[in-house]
């Protein structure tokens, strides 16, 4: 089996890399690229974000044909993709850090600063937080209700429909903070950084 | 709920584990990657390297140190010490670093910390402020405590902020190696200036010491360094006796 990481200068992905690898062992091949032909044979693809919505879409729209691959992969293809913090974020239709951008539109919903209650809580929301699963994932399997797992974001997904939401994170208010649509999975949190329960969810979805 | 954070740190000289007494008088103590591990394992929430090695010929040590580290911990790693540039922050992410602190080159050339938080986004980039007592303000010392600059630290604090800074890790020059407790007094009111997390650090000697740092020195996030390396503590131990205090901590 070939998992993609897709490489699209987003950011810091070599956790994302060390962590699938180490969870792959031999067993699965781990590419790291953003060859769209690799994308189009690969069982499963990981999409990471850092950095700003904005600047993780424009890193997408920079590499030529990458959106339309990733469409026809998730959409058209409904093969299996894991979208971590902005990669997560991007599944969305429009996000408003920096300035207003438009995203893959997969799920419908906004992305938009986390109400901090006037500076009451603390932006970026660092940390570890705990997960309320709010709907069984298959990337949930065995991941106890209430798992800490390490967060680092100041902006949040709003799915319109909120059947697509299956866990959230007590910062403010209820973040959004796992979604699964089908084919389709994504963590605000980084599974990479979450210790041995973060690297539960990476084997999970690798098993899928 | 957010928890607090146990951040242990390990300075680094030439690829070897050293803590020092105000910032002078080091002593070897072993391997950065085991050290590392040996925290990971333990339950610290995160791993601080600090990198105080002064030849240049020996700076590249740390890249390795730090590829090594992250192929063994999977949690976040953040590193400091000598960082001057965009190209070394970029070097630091790449070999698996996942946050990069930048203390003298933040105050030469705060632009540094507005050009890499938009490159690599706000989350990787920590400003370490070391700050003395003068008179009855804080000064920022830099080269690793030896030169005055005559800024105001809750100045320096506001505008790291406003440059894009992720996070500020606040040493007390004061304090370091002292293990008399964090400058509550600092910490607190750098805390309350800005809106972004604090990490304390400089001066614990026992546990009470990361207790008073959460709740009177109102910081996210606690670091510490020869308490837990000298064997003194446990990370595990710390976080027992938070919880007893009632102070949100991951178990």
């Amino acid at each position: 089996m070939n998992v993609t990481i897709v490489d699209y200068n987003s950011g810091n992905i070599s956790s994302v890399i060390n962590s699938f690898k180490e969870v792959a062992k031999d067993k699965v091949n781990i590419e790291v690229t953003s060859d769209i032909n690799k994308i189009k044979s690969s069982d499963k693809v990981v999409l990471p974000g850092q950095g700003s919505f904005k600047s993780c879409v424009e890193a997408l729209k920079n590499i030529y044909g990458l959106t339309d691959t990733l469409n026809e992969f998730a959409i058209t293809n409904k093969k299996p993709l894991l979208g971590i913090c902005v990669g997560l974020q991007m599944f969305a239709d429009v996000g408003y850090e920096e300035t207003e951008t438009k995203g893959l539109g997969w799920i419908s919903g906004k992305v938009s600063k986390i109400d901090n209650q006037n500076g009451k809580f603390k932006l970026p929301h660092i940390g570890w937080n705990q997960i309320n699963i709010v709907k069984e994932s298959k990337i949930f399997q065995n991941i106890e209700n209430n798992s800490h797992m390490y967060f680092v974001h100041s902006y949040e997904f709003i799915p319109k429909d909120t059947s697509v939401i299956s866990a959230t994170t007590d910062y403010s208010s209820n973040i959004v903070c796992s979604v699964e649509k089908q084919n389709i999975f994504g963590t605000q949190f980084h599974p990479e950084k979450s210790d041995k329960i973060g690297l539960k969810i990476i084997s999970n979805f690798i098993d899928l | 709920m957010l928890k607090n954070r146990i951040i242990p740190c390990l300075d680094v000289k030439n690829g070897r584990v050293v803590k020092g007494i105000n910032f002078v008088d080091l002593k070897d103590a072993g391997d950065p990657v085991e050290q590392a591990k040996i925290y990971s394992d333990g339950g610290a929430d995160e791993i601080c390297f600090l990198d105080i090695t002064a030849s240049n010929e020996n700076r590249d040590i740390i890249y390795d140190v730090v590829k090594k580290t992250s192929k063994k911990c999977f949690v976040p790693l953040t590193v400091g010490g000598g960082v001057r540039t965009i190209d070394d922050i970029s070097k630091l992410l790449n070999c698996g670093a996942d946050k990069v602190s930048i203390n003298t080159a933040a105050v030469q050339n705060p632009n540094v910390v507005k050009t890499s938080s938009k490159k690599f986004g706000s989350q990787c980039i920590v400003v370490a402020i070391d700050a003395k007592k003068v008179g009855n303000k804080w000064e920022i010392f830099t080269h690793g405590g030896r030169n005055k600059t005559d800024i105001n630290a809750l100045d320096h604090a506001k505008q790291m902020e406003d440059y894009g800074a992720g996070e500020l890790l606040v040493t007390s020059m004061d304090k370091d190696g002292t293990q008399t407790g964090f400058d509550i007094d600092l910490t607190s009111k750098i805390s309350s200036i800005v809106n972004i997390p604090i990490i304390a650090s400089g001066g614990v000697g026992n546990l009470q010491h990361l207790a008073d740092g959460i709740k009177l020195g109102k910081a996210s996030a606690v670091l510490a360094a020869s308490i837990f390396h000298y064997g003194k503590f446990s990370i595990k131990e710390a976080k027992e006796y938070l919880s007893k205090q009632n102070i949100p901590i991951r178990a």
